[in-house]
Order: C-alpha cells, then sequence, then structure tokens
C-alpha cells in the first residue's frame, strides 16, 4: 500500500491552497475548513477517480467547487454563478474608462510595491478586493492565479468560452488594480 | 492606435495566451507612447505575483 501514503502525502501539499480559495469564496474561515475536510475524504476514497491527466490540485479544486455548490444549497442560498450572463451581460468596466477608451482616473505609479510583499496589512487589503469582485470574475481569478489552472480548464469547470474566459480575467485584474490603487498604494494605510 | 482600454485586455490576455503578431506590435507601439499602461502592465505582473504569496503568507502569520 505505497502508492497511497505518496498521493496522501500530496494532498497535503494542497491544503493552504484549497483553505485559501474556500475561504475566500465562502468568506466564512470555519465552515472552510468543514469543507475542505470534506474534499480530502472525498479525494482519498475517490483516489482511483484521479486520472492524471489534470494535475492533483486542479483535481481536488474539482471536488472543492462541489462542495461549496453542496454548501450553498444546503444553506438554502443557490448563488448565482452565470458566468456566461456575467461576461455578456453589462460592463463592469465602463466605470473605469471613458467613451474614448482613456482611463477615467490615470493609473498611478506605485512606489516599491514589492515592500508590500512582506505585509500583513497589504494581503488583507488584497483580500477584501478579491471579495468586492462579482461572482464568476472572482472564481475565474482565483481558479487561474491562486489554483494555477489553465484558461482551458477555467473555461470548462465554468461553462464558457474562452473568449468569455479573458474576458472575466481581464474584469477581474483591473478592478483589483483599481482597489489596491485606492485602498492601499494610494491611501495612507500603507506606512 | 488602440486605446489605453484595448490595451488593458491585451495586457490581461498576455498573462493567459500568447499574443498575435499583429497584437503585440500595436501593443508595443501604444506602451512606447503611454506611461499609464506601462505602469499597468507592471502593476498586473505584480498583482499575479501576490496572489502567488496568498496562501504562503497566511501560514507563515499564524506561525509567529
Amino acid at each position: 500500500m505505497a502508492a497511497p501514503r505518496v498521493v496522501a502525502a500530496d494532498l497535503e501539499e494542497h491544503r493552504s491552497y484549497l483553505l485559501k480559495f474556500a475561504a475566500l469564496q465562502l468568506r466564512q474561515k470555519e465552515v472552510a475548513e468543514d469543507v475542505v475536510q470534506e474534499v480530502f475524504l472525498s479525494a482519498l476514497k475517490g483516489m482511483d477517480g484521479f486520472s492524471g491527466r489534470s494535475s492533483v490540485r486542479t483535481w481536488l479544486t474539482s471536488i472543492l467547487l462541489n462542495k461549496i455548490a453542496d454548501h450553498h444549497r444546503k444553506a438554502g442560498r443557490e448563488v448565482s454563478m452565470d458566468a456566461l450572463a456575467e461576461a455578456d451581460g453589462e460592463d463592469a468596466l465602463d466605470a473605469l474608462f471613458r467613451k474614448n477608451g482613456h482611463y477615467v482616473d490615470m493609473p498611478q505609479a506605485w512606489r516599491n510595491p514589492e515592500e508590500s510583499l512582506a505585509d500583513q496589512r497589504f494581503y488583507d487589503v488584497l483580500e477584501a478586493c478579491v471579495g468586492r469582485l462579482s461572482a464568476a470574475a472572482g472564481r475565474a481569478f482565483l481558479l487561474r492565479e491562486l489554483m494555477g489552472f489553465s484558461v482551458e480548464e477555467i473555461c470548462k469547470e465554468l461553462r464558457v468560452s474562452t473568449t468569455n474566459c479573458h474576458v472575466l480575467l481581464h474584469r477581474a485584474r483591473l478592478r483589483l488594480r483599481a482597489c489596491l490603487e485606492e485602498r492601499w498604494f494610494a491611501s495612507g494605510r500603507r506606512k | 492606435m488602440l486605446s489605453c482600454r484595448e490595451v488593458s485586455a491585451l495586457l490581461s490576455d498576455q498573462l493567459d495566451r500568447r499574443l498575435s503578431l499583429k497584437e503585440r506590435i500595436g501593443l508595443r507601439l501604444h506602451l512606447a507612447m503611454c506611461r499609464a499602461c506601462g505602469r499597468v502592465e507592471a502593476q498586473l505582473r505584480f498583482l499575479r505575483e501576490a496572489m502567488c504569496g496568498l496562501p504562503k503568507q497566511r501560514r507563515d502569520a499564524k506561525r509567529s
């Protein structure tokens, strides 16, 4: 039974990523921990179901997305994740640009952004900004930048076209950029 | 000449796919003349770097 032990250790390596993803999507830390625990139980039980075609993290994340949907259903809260409608719908970037395509607020230079990576308060602001994204844009962004999904994998998971995937990622990144500028780099919160 | 808004889509896309030659030329021409979009390019790369540090950051913070 050497093989399952190797995989079990491998699963553990992904825990911090799954926890962070779950916490940002569920917005409740305790619930996130429970849900991730369920993911590990399912994963260990269903290890044969892992085809090796996707990475372990992608596989675990798919299980996690199902568990998150289960959680919402049990809580009686259907969370709308209509990525297609969101990508096609009213443009969330209209507020950032003028009609002629120029920025409403000219992007500013960020002074020594690398320093912020050592500051816990910066990560608090970053998480708050991620929390302000719309459901589909937030999910697409986290799958890409936190869980390391390819665009192709995101499209499959959200059931949207490649074009719509790029639209969602574009919106998420620009809104996050503006949010970080407003709440961190241009604000007095930073030392 | 591409607008800043069109350029912002290419700046995001280049993190996810290889841009076509035409897109790359349009992008570089715009960036040569627009300081704001050059900042956005660097900031989107920084955003990616910051997200990579997110799970690790929290774990370390808890330990200390």
